[in-house]
């Protein structure tokens, strides 16, 4: 038995929505970072899925379009990271919900 | 490509995603999201794109994971006691899978099969990247080193 | 007859898979990999076993003592002894310890390490592993092994662990760079990320006599040198041995590790070593090809082992005559020259190729070279002047 488009789809919908729920329920700044990249991982998956099994392209494009999020990823993460120690510096905390400064 | 193996994988790769975002310490979680990056690299290799499967390996495990590993390092002093569960976020995911699982299974122009074996040779990407993704590609090289100095910039300690 | 010697182990797998004709294809494949796994375990688990035992008999008799010589002939049955004694230790783990983390992270840095021996090809027609990007597979599963060493220092909840984990880390994401761009050059010449491919474009002789292998070219010669080096940190080797520098921080992040699962971590060593002097002399050295073309008639196998092993002796040597160096040393190294250097590489192969391949093109790449190398040392020469050095006596 060979696996349908709907299979890998509902995979990748529900590793987006585990990484919402990291980014929205966790406190911890580094928590948010890692739900954001697996929400980034499932819609790479989307891409390749779709390269897989729609009518073939030249080049491959969902393929490519993988290469080029998983680098921008890879930069995200770097910022990501380099601001939130840049935070604790601060604050001493990286907890998001002491970070009420610009609250009015 | 059979579906008891991407059922298996996708078991795995799940069951990790959901252990990186419940468990309380941050190493654990981070160890987790490791694993279910293979997972998704496992996926990957099954759909035959083999190379964006050693990527993502080779980018998420060998550098985004040992950056947070250092970032937890870091600001290790932060051992603030997570709030109870947000059962609000909880409560969004999962409406956020249900109606999205809803359109999927509707939608009947994704219940297709994979038409047939295709794989992706690096050659074929490195072409590509040199022909009609020159472009991005410039653009991406730029990216990476302006998030480079960017990032020095952020953790360069301040001159009093 | 020299045909069949060369390929007699792709004929006892391919005798050993008649048996199995009526099988359906899965089981077929999975023997297969079986077959190719048991072999690749067995031939280099006995590789460790005689490299731990003569590695103790040439730095014996580099440092002008005997070695190991008690146990059986010549000592050579050290390392069964030792097996023993490591299987009949007490596995302590520590109170504090994080016990899932600890007990993961030699398995992972062993899997890894045994991984990436995978796509190296050990002959004609004997690649373990045939995969479209070999060389980013390679890379791709080394890299787990930092996270590995790191779970190991932070499972272990010990200060020296942890330190020897930072270092560890930080020397190899240093070296990673270095290593990765030294391969670029081979790849971009030969056009593929296939370690059979680069092996097949090292196949012939310039003049009947000279191999056409990378490393008699300017820029080979150096990337070959700069990924010698960086090799040598990445297996955590003398002269840069500082994560587990014994005299500083006890055993870096092994040191709360006993019995067989600090086996497992000095296996694992010595396997990565074995898989990246390995990747050397495949990019490098002409894999299996012979380097003169009267003696092809020796089994191709034979002639990568030699290089192998050639390679080997060099970090033993190495090991037995150089001081450690300093953890700022080894980064300043690494930034300030190795990474120029080795981005030179790729500029100078460039060069090499779109000069014509041959004499014209070599004496190009080499003045490139020349300059660069000229201009860094002239950078970075610190122009410090040591004082003489003075023996005295205590009065």
């Amino acid at each position: 038995m060979t696996p349908t488009l709907q299979l890998f789809l509902v995979i990748s919908a529900a590793l987006f929505s585990i990484g919402l729920l990291a980014a929205l329920s966790r406190r911890h700044a580094i928590f948010i970072l890692i739900g954001i990249e697996m929400m980034l991982a499932a819609a790479n998956l989307n891409f390749v899925a779709f390269w897989r099994f729609g009518p073939q392209t030249q080049p491959p494009i969902g393929v490519m379009i993988a290469i080029f999020s998983i680098a921008i990823a890879a930069a995200e993460a770097a910022v990501g990271l380099a601001l939130v120690i840049a935070v604790y510096r601060h604050y001493r905390t990286t907890n998001v919900d002491h970070l009420n400064q610009l609250k009015g | 490509m059979s579906s008891a193996a991407v059922v298996i994988i996708a078991i795995l790769t799940l069951a990790a995603a959901l252990a990186a975002a419940t468990l309380q310490k941050l190493m654990h979680a981070t160890l987790s999201f490791a694993v279910a990056l293979v997972g998704v690299a496992g996926l990957f290799f099954l759909l035959g794109a083999e190379f964006v499967g050693l990527v993502l390996v080779f980018v998420y495990i060998g550098a985004v994971a040992v950056l947070i590993v250092f970032t937890i390092l870091l600001t290790r002093r932060d051992v603030g006691k997570e709030r109870a569960a947000n059962w609000g976020g909880a409560f969004l995911a999962v409406a956020v899978f249900g109606g999205l699982t809803w359109a999927i299974l509707k939608t009947q122009s994704v219940a297709v099969v994979a038409p047939h074996i295709r794989l992706v040779t690096v050659k074929r990407i490195g072409e590509a990247l040199m022909t009609s993704y020159v472009w991005p590609l410039q653009c991406v090289g730029l990216l990476l080193t302006a998030a480079l100095i960017g990032a020095l910039v952020l953790v360069m300690e301040e001159k009093p | 007859m020299s045909k069949w010697v060369d390929q007699i182990f792709v004929y006892t797998k391919h005798w050993l898979l008649t048996w199995l004709t009526a099988a359906p294809g899965w089981i077929i494949q999975t023997v297969s990999s079986l077959i190719n796994i048991f072999a690749l375990l067995g031939v280099f688990l006995t590789l460790f076993a005689v490299m731990s035992v003569l590695e103790r008999k040439i730095l014996g008799r580099i440092q002008n003592r005997y070695g190991p010589n008690r146990v059986g002939p010549f000592g050579l049955l050290q390392p069964v002894a030792d097996g023993i004694k490591m299987l009949i230790k007490e596995d302590i783990v520590p109170a504090r310890a994080d016990k899932l983390v600890h007990f993961m992270a030699p398995i992972l840095i062993a899997a890894a390490a045994i991984l990436a021996l995978g796509v190296i090809p050990y002959g004609r027609n004997m690649t373990p592993f045939t995969i479209d990007g070999g060389i980013l597979f390679f890379f791709a599963v080394g890299s787990t092994t930092e996270l590995a060493v790191f779970m190991a220092g932070w499972g272990s909840n010990n200060k020296f662990s942890m330190l020897g984990a930072m270092r560890a880390i930080a020397q190899m994401i240093s070296y990673e760079l270095p290593l990765i761009i030294t391969v670029l050059p081979v790849v971009m010449v030969v056009g593929s990320l296939t370690p059979d491919r680069i092996v097949a474009a090292q196949a012939e002789y310039t003049f009947g006599f000279v191999p056409r292998w990378f490393v008699f070219t300017p820029w080979g010669t150096t990337a070959f040198i700069l990924f010698f080096v960086s090799g040598l940190v990445e297996s955590n080797r003398t002269p840069f041995d500082v994560p587990e520098g014994e005299s500083e921080i006890v055993a870096g992040h092994m040191t709360e590790y006993s019995g067989f699962k600090y086996a497992t971590f000095f296996m694992a060593e010595y396997i990565g070593m074995f898989a990246i002097t390995g990747l050397a002399a495949t990019l490098f050295l002409g894999g299996w090809h012979s380097p003169v073309s009267a003696l092809e008639f020796v089994p191709s196998y034979v002639w990568f082992f030699a290089k192998l092993s050639a390679l080997l002796f060099v970090y033993i040597w190495l090991r037995g005559t150089l001081p450690r160096t300093r953890i700022d040393q080894i980064m300043n190294f690494a930034w300030k020259f190795i990474l120029p250097m080795s981005f030179t590489c790729v500029i100078a192969a460039a060069v090499w190729h779109y000069a014509g391949r041959g004499l014209r093109g070599w004496l190009w790449s080499l003045v490139v070279i020349a300059i660069v190398y000229t201009a860094l040392s002239m950078l970075l020469d610190t122009q410090r002047k040591f004082a003489p050095r003075v023996y005295r006596f205590a009065e």
